[in-house]
């Protein structure tokens, strides 16, 4: 299986790099629109860049986190090593476009009409401002997201096709690593949360925390994207799991809504916005939670490194390093903690919505 | 806030490929490693069913053996006493049999004793008749001699007859 991933890895690399850089190496005739919106924009990209420029001389700390914990149209491995990444627009006019990232590598920052705006967060916008334009790049954090895909699907299904070749003996090495995972969230987290029709929601509750734990771990290797700490991805998976909460709720869950049990009528009016408002905030805390705990973790440890730079000192870098190192493994555990509470909260939200007696106020 | 704004193509990207890998691993990969578990499970406690079932038949089969062995005991106990009361019953029986054996000798021998006492009582009363005939003669025969010697014979035949 290790040699799988090494083949995949090594493969999947050349292939990029050749596809990415062919277009940015081939000589583009550069197009010059001349108008005096482009050239606003261009004014405007210059003050910016020059800005950019200033503060890195300066070391400006907080763009350097910024530049760190947002997304970005290509992925900066490490400074001066950068694999452009395919960006991909769609406008009612134009239909589907897809070219290189590295086309944007020149003096304007621009290509094909669209320019690219470094800012607070990369984005890409026409120089015809009355165009519309949906961004559908594979961005570093969606391509950080399908190598994480990829690595969960080689992944377990190796540990799948173990259990089918090897039926009746004893779990053996990274197959039985994994198990151990798997049962104590099966056993520990779904089983008693959900109740006895937990079968049905183990494959998601499970992806789900694969999906988190890989993701944490892979935010934490340098040069990675902060894909958890993205407040778009939080978002899909907690309106998952709200989406399949409400569509599996039986009638005692809305029922509970209205009319909350053992509460007298005229609190009933305060009640019922409260429990609304409660049915949204459950996933709105789930995904806050998630973004706001991994992308603190790596502002923090953006912070420790940035502080060797700002002292530039002999003595305080390897006391900071320390520190470092330390709050490296404390992330670690919060990948892990993180992860396993974000299903937790799931197992929970889903197992008090599907309970036949609603007695029992969980979640409140 | 350009953080706490959420992209719409990374929206995009993410239901996409989340959607597919929940999919796929619940297909090729959940599946079948649930079921290899649940089949394991199954096994282990199959296995324990089945010791705890052998170890109930093992005390079902020792307590069995206990009783037939306390069975074969009682047996043997039973065949014990039989014999010893057969052999006990045997030696009153042959000791009852050798007592009326010794009685019917002694009976046998006291009727012979008695048939050889009257055999030698009727003897000896012929042998008298014959002694007293020949006393008698003598006495007859001296008698004639002496009238006073005879009648001191008398007297003495009459005092010696009366022993008998």
């Amino acid at each position: 299986m290790y040699t799988h991933l090494r083949l995949f890895f090594t493969t999947a690399l050349v292939v990029a790099t050749c596809l990415f850089n062919a277009p940015a190496n081939a000589a583009e005739p550069t197009q010059h629109e001349s108008g005096g919106v482009a050239e606003g924009i261009n004014d405007q990209e210059h003050k910016i860049e020059h800005n950019l420029e200033e503060s890195e001389e300066k070391f400006d700390i907080g763009s350097m986190i910024m530049h760190h914990i947002a997304d970005s149209h290509e992925w900066e491995m490490t400074h001066g090593v950068t694999i452009p990444l395919p960006v991909i627009l769609y406008s009612a006019d134009r239909g589907i476009e897809v070219f290189s990232s590295s086309n944007f590598h020149n003096e304007h920052h621009e290509y094909n009409g669209y320019h690219l705006v470094h800012g607070e967060s990369e984005q890409i916008v026409p120089v015809d401002e009355s165009r519309k334009i949906y961004d559908f790049s594979i961005t570093k954090n969606v391509a950080s997201m399908l190598l994480s895909a990829v690595i969960l699907i080689l992944v377990f299904t190796s540990i799948a096709s173990w259990y089918k070749n090897n039926k009746g003996k004893a779990p053996k090495g990274f197959q039985s690593a994994m198990e151990v995972i798997i049962l104590f969230i099966r056993d520990e987290v779904v089983k008693p949360n959900v109740g006895p029709k937990y079968e049905k929601y183990l494959p998601y509750l499970l992806t789900l925390f694969f999906f988190i734990l890989i993701n944490n771990i892979l935010g934490l290797l340098p040069g990675s994207a902060n894909l958890t700490g993205n407040i778009a991805v939080t978002m899909v998976l907690a309106v998952l799991t709200f989406i399949i909460v409400h569509l599996n709720a039986n009638g005692h869950y809305y029922k509970h809504l209205v009319k909350p049990t053992g509460v007298p009528a005229p609190l009933l009016l305060i009640m019922i916005p409260v429990e609304i408002v409660g049915v949204f905030m459950k996933p709105f805390s789930l995904m806050v939670r998630l973004f706001a705990n991994i992308t603190a973790g790596h502002i923090i440890l953006l912070s420790l490194f940035g502080l060797i730079f700002i002292f530039q000192s002999f003595v305080i870098a390897p006391v900071i390093s320390l520190f470092a190192l330390f709050l490296n493994f404390i992330e670690i555990m919060v990948a892990f903690i993180q992860a396993f509470i974000f299903t937790l909260l799931s197992s929970m939200y889903i197992g008090s919505a599907i309970e036949d007696n609603h007695d029992a106020d969980l979640g409140h | 806030m350009s953080l706490l704004t959420p992209n719409p193509g990374l929206i995009f990207w993410m239901l996409v490929v989340f959607l597919l890998v929940v999919f796929i691993l619940a297909k090729f990969a959940w599946k079948p490693i649930i079921k290899g578990l649940k089949d394991r499970e199954n096994e282990i406690q199959g296995a324990l069913d089945l010791a705890e079932r052998t170890r109930a038949e093992m005390i079902q089969l020792k307590s069995d053996n206990e009783k037939l062995i306390a069975e074969a005991n009682a047996v043997r106990d039973q065949i014990l006493r039989d014999a010893k009361e057969a052999a006990d019953r045997t030696i009153l029986e042959s000791k009852d049999k050798a007592a009326a054996e010794a009685q019917k000798m002694i009976e046998g021998a006291r009727e012979t004793i008695r048939n050889e006492q009257q055999l030698a009582v009727s003897k000896i009363r012929k042998e008298v008749a014959v002694l007293s005939l020949e006393i008698a003669e003598k006495v007859l025969q001296r008698e004639l001699k002496d009238k006073e010697a005879q009648e001191r014979l008398i007297a003495e035949l009459a005092s010696s007859a009366r022993l008998n």
